[in-house]
């Protein structure tokens, strides 16, 4: 081990950054060493992102003083926090999809280089590290990990001394994230320091050497995260003990309230995924869990069942038994559908309406909210304010903007909005992406109480923790195709990473043997 | 990030954009061009505080003067609050003006048709014929939009050549009056087909009537009605609006006629009011202003009703200092010109704070 714990190589003293209404960063201390692994870890919204923006040169701190290696500095941009020797991977990556690995390689190169010396380059380093890159490849071949590796294997050829990396395993499946940890590890050995953001425990206690917690700007502590447990963590993180869900068994009465049969449909996004041969049944009573890397196939999934996007056959999807394929939303809301989309902004509710409006967006079929084509602003905004209420929403009132609400409030509000239709059928996609732990568990209550009033439930989801929490069944889609649902208490958490990767039999039509995954699913895990 | 940069000026997006200043700027502009227009004035060795009150004061002095307001504001605020419904839609119609000739010519093609005959039903017939006529030609925009994807900026504002051109021909051709002395103008529509005057001695008709009420119809429909909910929604947010379940096609083959069918009114109202007949021309660009009123009125129908008012005294003033200091009639032109630019400034401004250097690194680029 290469770490040196003398000298440290990055220190920050009392950063302080401020933005209207927040304090994002109060007086944050941060010490990371040579060859050390340093988690960030916090909740949404806990300050993580902006302190690594301003160790980035992305922002530039209010008060406080950055050291590097005891000098003090103050990058201004993320060139000349580069040229010190800063490397970072985003979260959302930065590449251009019709260039090649090496192409994007050299316009992130400062001057512009020989792109064979490049190549070349790309090849070495990746042997090196065991990252296994194909220069001359284009990006938007690349499944997701292919290209986080991309963004890696750039970021290295600077030969940084400390490497940001922003909730690398997102978007990957817990196989390609074990392939990054040893990858880490042994950039750690040879002496470069890593600053880990994340907020899952398991894979910080397994990686890093420190962590640092941040709560609501500040730091509650730096500790050993191999030394203390998962719960004392959590528990520096979110400030209180998360009360365990709860679960009873599901009491699933046999009747089908969703079943798809054979649906395909093409992506309205260029370079997006369709969705091939899907089928699948929810039962009243039972939660079905859709787990799967972002970006195969789960936006098709949900337009189609919400019916933004119209099935070819009205058959292919059927609710309470009813043809529904070519039915909008209105129709099958009618039919007791309710949809909790991923985006809550621009698409689950309209930012700049009030709460009232927004609970009128999707409940305007039910309770007399509207009569001979005028609105009841009274009835919109008391049905607003039971919500907010009812599921303890944080909100000046029924006339607040949704886009003044927090995530997780809005989020709140939405699955409040939606469960108070009183649905049989909810589909709801990534409920508690990027909500805090306390609405989170709010969240996983009141769908599973929905549950247990004999709602059927599909949740499409990319935190397999929340779908071994909730879900009764899991299934996975990878690549548009759907694999066959089993119940949760039988998976294991490895066997879905690898279903994650493609690695299933899909489900045939007309019940024929099925010839293996194709090409696609497969080199995910390649 | 949202930063945009010329030269050595930077506009940066502000964190808040004031709330009273959504309806502070169209005051600001209105200022901003009386002091510029003061200026302009002076430059054009006038006296400015003269020129000023000739222009904004007296027309207000004499009953003419104020029923000439009301004439001249009510296609005005008509036009614009239906255009102001498809701009909230993110429908925008450029094309008011041709409807409006539409309307006219439809309407006043029926007026032809029966005007040896008289009677109650020809004005309310002919109403809905100038209605029909402007909603029709704002229905060809709509339909290319929903089936071609065809920009309905461009089409509407083409089809306004055509329906001038229309229009010319008709009243140089089969509609001329054959007792006109070969004048380009058509019969003078008969009592039966005339608006009555509202208020003796001057231009004041019904028409000035009606477009109020349309106004407050459009604000009812905008504020408590279910298709305004629908309208504000596929407008601030259309993929909001597909998730709950509305017809972004069905907007647009809504809003476009909507606001064709009030221009086309207006039209109608235009040669059975003040002017009495067809003619080559029969709006001095009503349906191009009502896009400035639209604005200037913050899309919302009161505050239409203001902006019309403000509008139609340029027109006035126009006249007025054409008349009694010789001014240039583009006057007009030009005080309208400024209060849109003003405005548009003033409404970036809202939005945007600008920063005098290059842009902040890492921020904008």
């Amino acid at each position: 081990m290469a770490q040196d714990r003398t000298n440290p190589r990055l220190v920050l003293r009392g950063i302080v950054k401020r933005f209207p209404g927040v304090l994002a960063n109060d007086h944050v201390d941060l010490e990371v060493y040579r060859g050390e692994i340093h988690a960030l870890l916090g909740e949404n919204g806990a300050g993580k992102s902006t302190l690594v923006k301003i160790i980035h040169g992305v922002l530039a701190a209010d008060e406080g003083e950055i050291l590097w290696e005891g000098e003090p500095v103050a990058p201004r941009n993320p060139a000349e926090a580069r040229a010190l020797g800063v490397g970072m991977v985003f979260q959302h990556f930065s590449l251009f999809d019709s260039l090649t690995v090496a192409e994007n390689v050299q316009l992130a190169m400062d001057g512009a280089r020989d792109l064979e010396v490049i190549a070349k380059r790309v090849r070495d380093v990746s042997a090196h590290y065991g990252l296994s890159i194909d220069p001359e490849r284009h990006v938007h071949d690349l499944a997701v990990g292919e290209r986080q590796r991309v963004e890696i294997v750039r970021c290295l050829m600077q030969n940084p001394r400390l490497l940001i990396m922003d909730e690398p395993t997102s978007v990957l499946t817990p196989q390609e994230a074990e392939d990054l940890f040893k990858v880490l590890r042994r950039l750690a050995d040879e002496g470069v320091s890593v600053l880990y953001i994340s907020h899952k425990l398991a894979e910080i206690r397994v990686l890093c050497h420190q962590a640092t917690v941040l709560r609501a700007g500040k730091v509650v502590g730096t500790q050993d995260p191999r030394t203390c447990s998962s719960k004392d963590l959590a528990r520096m993180m979110i400030g209180d003990d998360l009360a365990a869900l709860e679960r009873r068994a599901p009491k699933v009465s046999g009747a089908v309230r969703l079943k798809v049969d054979n649906l395909s449909m093409a992506s309205d996004t260029p370079h997006g995924v369709d969705l091939r041969h899907v089928s699948l049944e929810v039962a009243a009573g039972e939660i079905l869990g859709i787990a799967g890397v972002a970006g195969n196939g789960q936006n098709v999934l949900l337009s189609a069942l919400s019916g933004e996007h119209h099935a070819a056959r009205g058959e292919s999807v059927r609710i309470e038994g009813k043809p529904v394929g070519h039915l909008g939303p209105r129709e099958r809301r009618d039919l007791g559908l309710a949809v909790v989309p991923e985006e809550r902004l621009g698409r689950g509710t309209v930012p700049e309406l009030s709460l009232a409006d927004n609970a009128l967006l999707s409940s305007y079929g039910k309770g007399n909210l509207v009569t001979r084509g005028f609105v009841d602003h009274e009835r919109s905004h008391g049905l607003a304010e039971h919500i907010i209420t009812l599921f303890g929403v944080r909100a000046v009132g029924a006339k607040a903007a949704a886009r003044s609400l927090s995530g997780g409030n809005l989020q709140k509000f939405i699955i409040g909005r939606e469960i108070l239709q009183n649905p049989t059928l909810l589909v709801a996609s990534q409920p508690t992406w990027g909500v805090d732990a306390g609405a989170a568990a709010a969240i996983h209550r009141a769908l599973l109480d929905l549950r247990d009033k004999g709602a059927g439930i599909l949740v499409i989801s990319q935190d397999l923790d929340e779908l071994f929490a909730i879900s009764d069944r899991i299934a996975v889609i990878c690549a548009g195709r759907l694999s066959e649902a089993r119940p949760a208490h039988e998976a294991t958490l490895e066997q879905v990473g690898l279903m994650m990767g493609g690695l299933f039999d899909p489900p045939e039509p007309g019940g024929s043997v099925s010839g293996g995954p194709e090409s696609r699913g497969m080199e995910v895990l390649s | 990030m949202n930063g945009r940069s010329v030269g050595f000026l930077t506009l940066e997006p502000r964190a808040h954009a004031s709330r009273h200043w959504v309806w502070g700027a169209p005051l600001l502009a209105v200022a901003l061009t009386l002091v510029v227009g003061a200026i302009l004035f002076a430059a054009l060795g006038k006296d400015p505080i003269a020129a000023l009150v000739g222009f904004f004061i007296t027309p207000l002095t004499s009953a003419y003067g104020l029923a000439e307001l009301g004439v001249k504001a009510a296609p005005l605020a008509m036009i614009a609050v239906g255009l102001a419904v498809g701009f909230r839609a993110n429908v925008w119609n450029i094309g008011a003006e041709g409807q409006l000739t539409m309307g006219a010519i439809m309407a006043g093609g029926f007026v032809l048709s029966v005007n040896h005959l008289s009677g109650f039903w020809i004005l309310p017939l002919a109403v809905v014929f100038g209605a029909l006529g402007g909603a029709l030609w704002a229905a060809i925009p709509a339909w290319l939009k929903t089936h071609f994807n065809a920009n309905e900026i461009l089409t509407s504002l083409m089809l306004t050549y055509v329906a001038q051109l229309l229009l010319n021909w008709l009243v140089h051709g089969p509609w001329r009056d054959p007792a006109g002395f070969n004048f380009p103008e058509s019969e003078v529509f008969s009592p039966s087909a005339t608006l009555p005057i509202l208020w003796e001695g001057t231009r004041l008709h019904l028409g000035v009537a009606i477009a109020v009420i349309a106004v407050l119809a459009i604000w009812v429909l905008l504020s408590k009605s279910f298709l305004g909910f629908q309208i504000k929604v596929m407008g601030l947010a259309p993929r909001a609006g597909a998730y709950a379940g509305f017809s972004l096609r069905k907007v647009v083959l809504t809003v476009l006629p909507l606001s064709g069918a009030l221009a086309g009114m207006a039209g109608f109202f235009e040669v059975a009011g003040p002017i009495g007949q067809l003619q080559p021309a029969i709006s001095p660009g009503y349906g191009f202003t009502a896009i400035i009123v639209a604005f200037l009125g913050r899309l919302h129908p009161v505050g239409i009703l203001f902006a019309a008012c403000f509008m139609a005294l340029t027109y006035l003033g126009g006249e007025s200092v054409q008349m009694f200091m010789g001014l240039p009639l583009a006057v007009t032109g030009l005080f309208q010109g400024m209060i849109l630019f003003f405005l548009l400034g003033a409404d970036v401004l809202i939005r945007f704070r600008i920063r005098i250097g290059a842009p902040r690194p890492g921020k904008a680029a």
